[in-house]
């Protein structure tokens, strides 16, 4: 919990501070999705400090689980990598500890409520506060199911990242960004995770919509794959999620040097990309 | 007076779901945002066809003509002479057009698809005969089908893939974890996320996110409903005793349902207790499992202790399944119906015994229920009435059990 300047911030706030940061320096915010224990431990700690480095402004940590119903083929491999290398909740609250003491960086875990719910909601988002979460994004926990969880999260001030996706109908997107806390996730298509090569249609217009409705920074996810879909998304959204195509990069690489690299470079150029003034 | 009555009425247990698809505890909806609306739509076009004079006489119709319903109850005499106790009957769903209970959600599912002007089908299906009632039912309305399957489960139930691919159906192979029935249903779901506006996910047992527990239920409810009928015309009264095998739960659902709220019935329900009770050696979360959450509902699930899901065994590919439904928690907790297992060899052992005592070939899964009935009936008076939910039939496993003993 304490940090250098020993000041006790929670999960919330220091996910304020990092967009506040952004905007300040005239960027989009941009957050990579990478899988806890792909292909380790070790691995897994040298890239979170190599996209930090490289200006991320917050990282989702995807909790491998054995059936993620969102995701596509390319998470759902790494998901399958990593539980099969030993991946298991003791060690990716490790990996957050350990992130939290070297970098500012805020780290969601993208997390089943399979998982959640196994270790028991208070449990696992106490675990969540003392190794250093800043939130949680639950693909799979829509509003009507979340109050137990919501309660918990304002509890220890974490994050709790709501989605809305195109099938949303208005209304319902109007209820869940009120009570989406961090940030909102908004899913660009209506399909698992996975790189698409054109931005859907429609979505520009949608995320104007959203921009009026919602008080936290709206996020764009889900098929964001290159430097120049992030741009065209920054041109109205608060920043950028990529998953599968920083997944995908890291598959290419052989060892952890590679692979810190790689991801860092390829956040670098996102980053690069959401400069917006 | 009526105010107690009304209590009690609250208070019976076949008054579930509540709003939010809970039995009890059990239930619910954990799905990504992107299906809420497509599950929503479902909801309230099922509330709609049921009040509907029409949907309800045309559901009917089928049943009847397409179907062959209602199926007959069968007094299985040398069985019951062999075991040497109870009167032992046989609900027969194996004689449905497909040979098992599954066509009686596929057609009703169809409907509904039809009514929320859906024309692409998707299903899973473990040991195939989902896919196949799945299949019959699209090529009857003309509906487009796309049926996952395990690639395992292609291997062992080879004569139903041809028969779906007979009936027009696409067939797709998920090679993906263990290659069996959950990791179809993980395929079927992540097509719905990308489809869900133009495509019906019929799902082929009372598991998976509100309201598909409860229309599978109340579909296959009229087995339940047509046993009561002839039990009464038959004997006068219920059965003493209920059996039926549980996978995620489809055909004991459908028989149990109708009979939670006469409590002198004894309802058992049969997991598949695989080789041994080691965990990744059988697939009875009833008997083995805990509560966790499971392809959109809370339910007794088996999984570790991080929430992974285990890997499960069984010799029949439609009880291969580390979850069940929600309601079957909710009786299970309750007290209403008894769970036990099976192991892989009585069930095996059945088969052949009700093959060559009655002349039915049943189907591995149903094999379950048969063993443990047997077991039963031996144990009970000769007044005394089992039904056993003969829930499907066994060509279809000819060919493997034939290859487990090495008979090629």
């Amino acid at each position: 919990m304490s940090h250098k300047d020993g000041k006790k911030q929670t999960g919330i706030e220091r996910l304020e501070n990092a967009f506040a940061v952004c905007k300040a320096e005239g960027r989009r915010a941009v957050s990579p999705f990478i899988t806890a224990g792909d292909p380790d431990s070790e691995t897994t700690v040298a890239i979170l400090k190599s996209i930090s480095t490289a200006g991320a402004t917050c990282c989702e940590l995807g909790v491998p689980y054995s059936d993620p119903i969102a995701d596509g083929a390319v998470i759902q491999s790494s998901y399958t990598r990593a539980l099969n290398a030993g991946m298991n909740l003791e060690k990716m609250f490790s990996i957050v500890s350990e992130i939290r003491e070297a970098c500012e960086m805020p780290l969601l875990a993208m997390a089943s409520y399979s998982l959640i719910f196994r270790s028991g909601i208070e449990a696992f988002v106490k675990r969540g506060e003392s190794s250093g979460l800043a939130g949680f994004v639950v693909p799979d926990l829509p509003l009507e199911e979340s109050d137990e969880l919501d309660e918990q999260c304002r509890r220890s001030g974490l994050a709790l990242v709501r989605l809305v996706t195109p099938t949303t109908p208005p209304e319902r997107a109007r209820e869940i960004a009120k009570r989406s806390t961090g940030f909102l996730y908004c899913v660009s298509v209506a399909g698992v995770t996975g790189e698409r090569t054109a931005l859907p249609d429609g979505l520009i217009d949608r995320i104007k919509w959203l921009r009026k409705e919602s008080n936290v920074p709206i996020l764009v996810g889900f098929g964001i794959s290159s430097a120049d879909q992030a741009r065209e998304v920054a041109t109205v959204a608060d920043g950028v999620i990529v998953g599968s195509a920083v997944v995908r990069c890291l598959e290419e690489a052989r060892d952890v040097e590679t692979m810190a690299n790689a991801a860092g470079s390829f956040v670098q150029e996102l980053v690069k990309s959401c400069q917006v003034c | 007076m009526s105010r107690v009555q009304a209590e009690s009425v609250d208070q019976k247990l076949s008054a579930v779901p509540d709003n939010f698809g809970r039995f009890g505890r059990f239930g619910g909806r954990y799905v990504p945002e992107t299906l809420s609306a497509a599950l929503n739509q479902l909801e309230k076009a099922y509330d709609d066809a049921i009040i509907d004079p029409e949907f309800v006489s045309e559901l009917e119709g089928l049943f009847g003509a397409f179907v062959g319903r209602p199926t007959p109850l069968l007094f299985a005499e040398r069985l019951t002479e062999k075991a040497g106790g109870a009167q032992i009957y046989f609900k027969r769903e194996d004689l449905s057009h497909t040979g098992a209970h599954k066509i009686n959600n596929t057609l009703g599912q169809a409907l509904l698809a039809m009514r929320m002007g859906k024309k692409r089908i998707i299903a899973e299906t473990g040991a195939g005969q989902h896919g196949v009632a799945t299949a019959t039912a699209c090529a009857r309305f003309g509906l487009e089908c796309i049926v996952y399957m395990g690639a395992e489960d292609v291997r062992r139930q080879s004569p139903n893939v041809r028969t779906m691919k007979l009936m027009g159906a696409e067939v797709r192979p998920v090679e993906s974890g263990s290659r069996t029935l959950r990791d179809a249903i993980n395929e079927a779901m992540r097509d719905w996320m990308a489809t869900v506006e133009t495509t019906h996910y019929i799902i082929g047992s009372v598991v998976g996110p509100h309201p598909f527990p409860r229309i599978v239920r109340d579909f296959q409810s009229v087995i339940g409903r047509e046993t009561i009928e002839c039990c009464n015309k038959l004997f006068g009264r219920l059965p003493d005793t209920v059996v039926a095998c549980v996978g995620g739960g489809s055909n004991a659902a459908g028989m149990f349902y109708p009979f939670v709220d006469f409590p002198d019935v004894r309802l058992v329900g049969i997991e598949a207790g695989g080789r041994s009770s080691n965990e990744g050696e059988h697939a009875a979360p009833l008997t083995y499992g805990t509560p966790g959450i499971l392809h959109g509902s809370l339910s007794y699930v088996l999984q570790d202790l991080d929430g992974q899901t285990a890997d499960v065994h069984s010799v029949s590919a439609g009880l291969d399944y580390p979850g069940v439904g929600p309601e079957h928690s909710y009786w299970r907790d309750s007290g209403r119906v008894d769970y036990t297992s099976v192991t892989d060899s009585a069930a095996l052992d059945a088969f052949d015994m009700v093959a060559q005592q009655e002349g039915v070939l049943p189907a591995l899964e149903t094999s379950h229920a048969l063993a443990w009935a047997v077991e039963a009936a031996s144990e009970m008076s000769p007044e005394e009435i089992l039904v056993v939910c003969m829930s499907g039939r066994g060509d279809k496993d000819a060919a493997e059990i034939a290859r487990l003993r090495g008979q090629e």
